[in-house]
């Protein structure tokens, strides 16, 4: 039991290192692991309040290569799980991570009902258009005409938008970054670990060996182009006036119904009072109620009541 | 007005006490009517009052499946002896409506008083052997409270009728129903004691050939709580040291999250309404992980929807208490009627090899204990451990003492101090303690808790020796916890024709039952299991002293002919003397009808 005044070390990569990846080789998702230590390393949280948290999923393999609190939960249920972590420890920094099955598929209910109910944690969703894990199954982000092995003609259903369905569900900072661009992925992890609330960031992380060059068309080294977001600064000049507005959610809904590669950035940013927050206040206000009773107290008073 | 009486009276547990009516050991009331007549307002104070009169009491109650309305009954049994069963058969009847009539004329017993409403009971059946009293209730209470009342009052005028009958505490039943209206508006507490004062002095005396007492009850007068299964199920949740749950509503399980949604956060706790089943478990087990002491519950489907992250508990090895308030099944069912089928699904109804601790109240006052054993065990096996209530436990009010809350109240702080190099959450020779988020590791290799098979260290491993060690601590730890459990006690004769077995809310009837097959001869005892999975060891003994074991259940009983306890006690004993008395009528069970059946199985073989 040590709880020695010595200044704590200051948290590096090599600490926050745990198992080598067991990801194909060349998968994106090395970059965003790559991207959450250096972020992680510029914040300086403490290291044991760390929680990295994660479903099934080639990407929810995450919390074993973190080294820190972890858990690696069921197919679908991350955001749940976190839910009582997030609200039950505020002295913690929550992380969700998965992919697009995880989250927009198996767990798309889950999605929704956090986002509304804006829990304090950040969730990194990384998205490679298929069922990696599984070996190539159609996902909910595949688009039309994606041959797998259970769409073996191409993919004929509608695919889930996720920028629209997080800024639809009520998530309070969106954001989309792609694992090729490093330096943006880590500027989004960063304002999203910021954000009081329930804070996501959408990155699509190329799966080499399922789905190859899905990616490509916002890749400048593969020929493609990819394209931020110019957020508006208020600085009052007409060029400003053509700026997306992060508070806006129509102008983020417009946003995302841009055609594939689309644009990456903040699409959405927004204050709104966190569940941890409205919670506490009433438990805060529950406790003040009763004196600060005992459980001893307060049960015998309620027993005396019902006599 | 007119009263048709037919030849006798009540003759039950009675003894003329000359002048002063004829006094009662025990009256079984059923009152029918519709669920918006608030007859279940009657009953609740009827058995708050016996609560402070040392009298015992059991209700009993229907509610319809639907939003609003339909037929409803709510029987009351008072006694100043032992109450153990809401009663058979009633000694008087209320009866509100013609359909209310026709249903439940049947349920009087030969010779008992049927009081109704002359307003709305058009038809009775005169040749029938009971004293049938014509009262026009609807219109006298439309005249006591004026016409806008219609409908309302009926309950508390009835309620002043019953207190005049049985000369109960007028006074005590006035506090009651002041504390019961007080807090709405002064007009609904008037309108309610003018309604009980017009019933209490209703002459019902020139309508009845002789007027009832109420023994005094015999125990010393303390004050008893009164009060439901679910209530005393979050009583005892809460004095277990459970500070955070999440949960989705289904009816019986609903007014547990209601209560905790109340409650938890006076003791600095919460409870999170889920979006689902699936979240409301989830989420639950997010609050273990972060070291707390949590809960879920809900009634059978609910419970199926929660069984993948049920097993994810075993797996990982966090406490989770989980309340399933039984109903009818499969599937939607029957969900306002009691049924005992979901021990199966309790034990086995997630996949894998998946030990967890299974326990069952056996009354009202129980549902207290065995959630606080409950919570106890839940972080001393670190493991899932359900309760298994049901719905008749669930809304039935009984009197009980209350529990001395210097024992029974327990808290679990967050432990977050440093774990040296040393700590393996899953060691071969010891049990698992987590180290919660936020605990330093001052080996720095920080934890990560997983779904997948895992070696000590709490790292993945698919090792084929490692599985099969893991497995078998797992289910090791629950037969240890088998060790510690106290055999169930034996009721009745200590050895000879029939021990009847049973669990749950048939405790009472299955005790009532052995009374009366003793009283006719018969040699048998009745053991009522609490602790169903593990069950206690040493059975076998206790077995041997019977020519017959017996399992009353509330469940069908299966293609090979057993219950689900039954099927469980003949796979562990392999005793082809086990056999089973099964139903499933949505309906608690009758003391008569276990006499009877038990009768026959002993008969018959």
């Amino acid at each position: 039991m040590s709880t020695t005044a010595e200044a704590p070390k200051r948290l590096t990569k090599k600490e926050l290192t745990a198992d080598h990846p067991t990801w194909c080789p060349g998968c994106g998702d090395f970059a965003v692991l790559a991207a959450f230590f250096k972020v992680i390393e510029k914040l300086q949280i403490p290291h044991e309040k760390i929680c990295t948290l994660a479903g099934i999923g080639c990407s929810s393999r995450f919390p074993y290569f973190v080294n820190s609190h972890g858990v690696h939960f069921l197919h679908g249920r991350t955001l749940a799980f976190a839910t009582g972590v997030s609200l039950s420890r505020p002295d913690l920094h929550v992380f969700a991570f998965g992919g697009d099955g995880d989250g927009y598929s198996i767990g798309g209910n889950h999605l929704d009902h956090i986002a509304r109910k804006n829990v304090n944690l950040t969730y990194v969703v990384m998205d490679n258009f298929v069922y990696g894990l599984t070996k190539k199954q159609t996902s909910p982000t595949s688009p039309i005409g994606f041959k797998s092995k259970t769409d073996p003609t191409g993919a004929i259903d509608q695919p889930v938008n996720p920028m629209k369905k997080l800024v639809y569900g009520g998530a309070t900072f969106v954001a989309r970054t792609h694992a090729a661009q490093v330096k943006h992925m880590m500027d989004m992890f960063e304002r999203a670990i910021l954000h009081p609330g329930f804070s996501v960031v959408e990155v699509l992380s190329e799966c080499v060996v399922f789905y190859p060059g899905a990616f490509d068309a916002a890749n400048p080294r593969k020929g493609g182009e990819f394209e931020t977001i110019d957020e508006k600064t208020g600085d009052g000049t007409p060029e400003d006036e053509a700026r997306h507005d992060i508070t806006d959610d129509v102008a983020a809904y417009r946003l995302a119904a841009q055609e594939f590669p689309g644009k990456f950035g903040v699409f959405y940013q927004a204050e709104r009072p966190t569940k941890n927050d409205l919670e506490q206040k009433w438990i805060d206000a529950s406790r003040a109620k009763t004196g600060n009773a005992s459980a001893k107290d307060l049960l015998s008073a309620r027993f005396d009541a019902m006599k | 007005m007119s009263s048709t009486t037919t030849s006798n009276s009540i003759d039950q547990a009675k003894t003329n006490s000359g002048g002063k009516g004829v006094e009662l050991q025990n009256a079984v009331i059923r009152f029918a009517g519709n669920s918006q007549d608030g007859i279940q307002t009657i009953g609740g104070l009827l058995a708050r009052l016996a609560g402070r009169s040392a009298r015992e009491v059991m209700t009993y109650m229907t509610i319809p499946a639907t939003i609003s309305g339909g037929p409803s009954i709510f029987q009351v049994h008072l006694g100043s002896g032992e109450v153990l069963s809401a009663g058979d058969e009633s000694d008087f009847l209320f009866a509100f409506y013609q359909h209310s009539y026709d249903n439940h004329i049947s349920s009087l017993r030969a010779g008992g008083i049927c009081i109704y409403d002359s307003d709305e009971v058009k038809e009775i059946q005169a040749d029938r052997n009971a004293v049938h009293v014509a009262l026009p209730l609807t219109s006298t209470v439309v005249e006591v409270l004026g016409g806008s009342a219609r409908d309302r009052g009926k309950n508390i005028f009835v309620l002043g009728l019953v207190t005049q009958m049985f000369k109960l505490d007028r006074e005590k039943i006035v506090g009651l129903i002041s504390k019961q209206f007080g807090g709405k508006s002064e007009d609904v507490l008037r309108n309610a004691l003018l309604a009980f004062d017009a019933g209490y002095a209703y002459p019902i005396g020139n309508l009845l050939s002789e007027d009832f007492v109420m023994q005094e009850g015999r125990g010393a007068q303390v004050d008893k709580v009164t009060t439901d299964g679910n209530t005393a199920l979050v009583m005892g949740l809460l004095a277990g040291g459970v500070r955070y749950g999440a949960a989705y509503p289904i009816t019986p399980w609903s007014s547990i999250m209601e209560q905790l949604r109340t409650e938890l956060p006076k003791y600095g706790g919460l409870l999170v309404q889920a979006e689902d089943e699936l979240a409301a478990v989830s989420t639950a087990i997010g609050f273990a992980y972060s070291g707390h002491l949590a809960v879920t519950g809900s009634s059978g489907p609910g419970l199926s929807l929660k069984m993948e992250a049920l097993s994810y508990a075993t797996m990982a090895e966090l406490p989770l208490v989980v309340v399933n308030v039984q109903r009818g099944g499969p599937s939607t069912g029957m969900p306002t009627s009691v049924e005992q089928s979901d021990l199966l699904q309790a034990i086995y109804g997630s996949h894998g090899d998946c030990p967890r601790i299974v326990l069952a109240p056996k009354n009202v006052a129980d549902c207290f204990y065995i959630a606080v054993e409950a919570c106890r065990l839940a972080k001393e096996y670190s493991c899932p451990v359900f309760i298994l209530s049901d719905m008749a436990l669930s809304s039935r009010i009984e009197a009980f003492e209350q529990p001395d809350l210097a024992e029974f109240v327990h808290e679990h702080p967050l432990d977050l101090s440093a774990r040296d190099t040393s700590f393996k959450p899953y060691p071969l020779d010891g049990r698992t303690h987590h180290a919660p988020p936020g605990s330093v590791m001052q080996g720095e290799k920080y934890p990560v808790v997983t779904g997948l098979e895992h070696d000590e260290w709490g790292h993945p491993s698919a090792n084929p020796a490692n599985h099969q060690k893991m497995t078998d601590r797992r289910r090791d730890k629950i037969k240890a916890c088998a060790t510690t459990l106290p055999l169930p006690e034996v009721y009745g004769d200590e050895s000879g024709d029939a021990l009847l077995i049973g669990w749950g809310s048939t405790w009472g009837p299955i005790r009532e039952a052995v009374g009366r097959l003793n009283e006719s001869g018969k040699k048998v005892a009745a053991m009522h299991f609490r602790h169903l999975h593990p069950m206690p060891n040493g059975l076998e003994e206790v077995f041997a002293r019977y020519k017959h074991v017996i399992v009353i259940e509330m469940n069908d009983e299966g293609l090979y002919g057993y219950g689900q306890f039954a099927t469980l006690l003949r796979a562990r004993y392999c005793d082809p003397k086990i056999v089973s008395v099964c139903k499933t009528d949505g309906l608690n069970y009758k003391v008569r009808d276990i006499v009877t059946r038990v009768e026959e199985r002993i008969a018959n073989s």
